[in-house]
């Protein structure tokens, strides 16, 4: 049994999407750079798949720049902001629950002499449009709020603090990784003026991203060197990745809402069958499933930990991952469950669970059995567990 | 990232659960890391007859329990004293270098409940005091 459940990491390149890159490792493989046919040829495929971004996502082709992946492009629109604006000023709002490729990136500009504003989320992870406003000071130049949350798949009120950010006249930046594919994205609508995304996301290939920049917002380049992108970005382009991201994010958009209706309908049938046959659980993040990834659900599994659930669902032939702190080798368990106020105890035993496309409601009664039988092993054996008269609870 | 070998004991753990009846209980946590650890001993004439565990913790701490407990059985108490989180670590050959910190409390709960025995028994430790972390 090899069973996927951890979409959210990473999607497998669809087969049309690689039968689209194939030529352009082999065939056209010249520099999209050089003037002669090699080049041009190259060019025209770049070309198109700045322009299958471009209508996935409702901006002009001259306003996507091609990365290397979603780190890239989110410590790109920061850091290429701040630095650009900081005459204006140097302060930045973003949110407690980012992807480390942009808390990380604040962190580097604070010790730049730049102040953050790490916004709160409530219990479900939101953040509050309000508390974004407030926040916002005459020095502000940025907003950075994640379009979805990788762990915990709360989907942010984008538009809302796009306005905001617009009324006041200050770059909005969004991480819309985990979001591509799943949500309906308009940065004309929503008031985007900069947004990243990363095709291994989306059945995309890997090592390739987008940053989306509106015209006329100013940013400092990221890689120095030649004159690629428009002179914004250097290095020589991928031909073959950009054309697989482009092709992937053309099925993704396509596709959206029958892949989500059908990701939605197993993951809405996990949930229910773990709540109905695992005593002391709770799903983490939003509880609207509307406002909330279709194929995430994160559990925390009171009285053990998730390192253990993971690696005994690993020996049953099925793939998550756990915020733990011993999973992912730091000390402390997942900032976004502890941001969300889940006690630091049932942090540590927390896991995520992602559906994608490929899933299969076997493979769902397959995860819920072998699940219930993991929970239930390692509650045994947990010295915080004492099932007291067919009553459990911490002792 | 783990090996074999741990794989393998992670997946069936041997000497699991409580001694009701125990001479000597300890339980150490490191919070910081996420894991529990309880060791209950049995112990007759200074000669450990049995050790069981219950373990909250990632894989690399429920391994090592299991281990510990399993080698524990059969010394004598002056001898589980003298066992490290190193010859652990030795016997599971090898754990990846962020988890070693977890093997420790193996170490530390076979100490804590040999502590716990003195106390209630009476008699003297061996060899004064222990650094020693109580959840
Ligand atoms: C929300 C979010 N932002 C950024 C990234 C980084 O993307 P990449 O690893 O492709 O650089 C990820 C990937 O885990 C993500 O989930
Ligand atoms: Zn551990």
């Amino acid at each position: 049994m090899r069973i996927y459940l951890d979409n959210s990491a990473t999607t497998y390149t669809d087969p049309e999407v690689l039968q689209a890159m194939l030529p352009y490792f082999t065939e056209v493989y010249g520099n999209g750079s050089s003037q002669h046919f090699f080049g041009r040829e190259a060019l025209v495929a770049i070309d198109k798949a700045r322009e299958q971004v471009a209508a996935a996502i409702n901006c002009r082709p001259n306003e996507v720049y091609f990365t290397s992946g979603g780190t890239e492009s989110d410590n790109w629109a920061i850091k290429g902001i701040a630095r650009a604006h900081s005459k204006k000023g140097k302060h930045i709002i973003t949110s407690k629950i980012e992807h480390p490729a942009v808390i990380k990136t604040c962190e580097t500009l604070e010790r730049e002499g730049f102040e953050v504003t790490y916004l709160d989320v409530d219990s479900e992870g939101f953040v509050d449009p309000g508390a974004v406003e407030a926040a916002i000071r005459p020095d502000t130049t940025l907003i950075s709020i994640m379009t979805a949350n990788n762990e915990i798949g709360t989907i942010q009120p984008v538009r809302e603090i796009g306005a905001i950010a617009r009324a006041h006249k200050i770059v909005f930046h969004t991480d819309a990784v985990q979001a591509i594919g799943n949500v309906d994205i308009d940065v004309v609508r929503d008031n985007i003026d900069l947004l990243s995304m990363s095709a291994h996301k989306f059945y995309g290939p890997k090592g390739v991203g987008v940053l989306y920049k509106r015209n006329g917002v100013k940013a400092e380049r990221f890689m120095d060197g030649g004159e690629q992108e428009r002179n914004m970005r250097a290095s020589t382009l991928n031909t073959p990745g950009i054309v697989g991201l482009g092709k992937a994010i053309e099925l993704a958009v396509r596709d959206r809402e029958a892949n989500n209706a059908r990701i939605r309908e197993l993951r809405d049938a996990f949930v229910a069958k773990v709540n109905a046959s695992i005593p002391d659980v709770k799903l983490n993040g939003a509880l609207d499933f509307d406002r909330r990834l279709p194929g995430n659900a994160n559990y925390s599994f009171k009285y053990i930990e998730g390192e253990s659930i993971l690696m005994r669902l690993d020996l049953a032939g099925i793939a998550v991952s756990s915020g733990s702190a011993c999973s992912s080798g730091s000390l402390e368990p997942s900032y976004v469950l502890l941001s969300i106020g889940v006690p630091i105890e049932m942090a540590h035993g927390s896991i995520r669970f992602s559906f994608g496309k490929s899933n299969t409601m076997q493979e769902v009664d397959y995860t819920v059995d072998k699940l219930q039988k993991t929970v239930e092993f390692l509650r045994e054996l947990s010295p915080l567990f004492k099932n007291v008269q067919g009553e459990q609870r911490y002792v | 990232m783990y090996n074999q070998k741990v794989m393998d004991i992670f997946a069936n753990p041997q000497h699991m659960g409580f001694i009701e009846d125990n001479d000597g209980v300890g339980k150490v946590g490191n919070a910081a890391c996420g894991d529990i650890m309880e060791i209950s001993l049995k112990i007759k004439d200074n000669v450990i007859t049995d050790a069981k565990f219950r373990t909250f913790g990632c894989a690399a701490a429920i391994a090592t329990s299991s281990v510990a407990t399993g080698m524990v059985i059969g010394m004598t108490v002056d001898e589980a004293l003298k066992l490290t989180n190193a010859k652990v670590v030795e016997y599971l050959e090898g754990l990846p270098p962020q988890k070693i910190h977890c093997s420790v409390l193996a170490e530390e709960a076979i100490k804590a409940a040999i502590e716990n025995y003195y106390e209630r028994s009476g008699k003297k430790p061996a060899d004064g005091d222990k650094e020693i972390k109580y959840v």
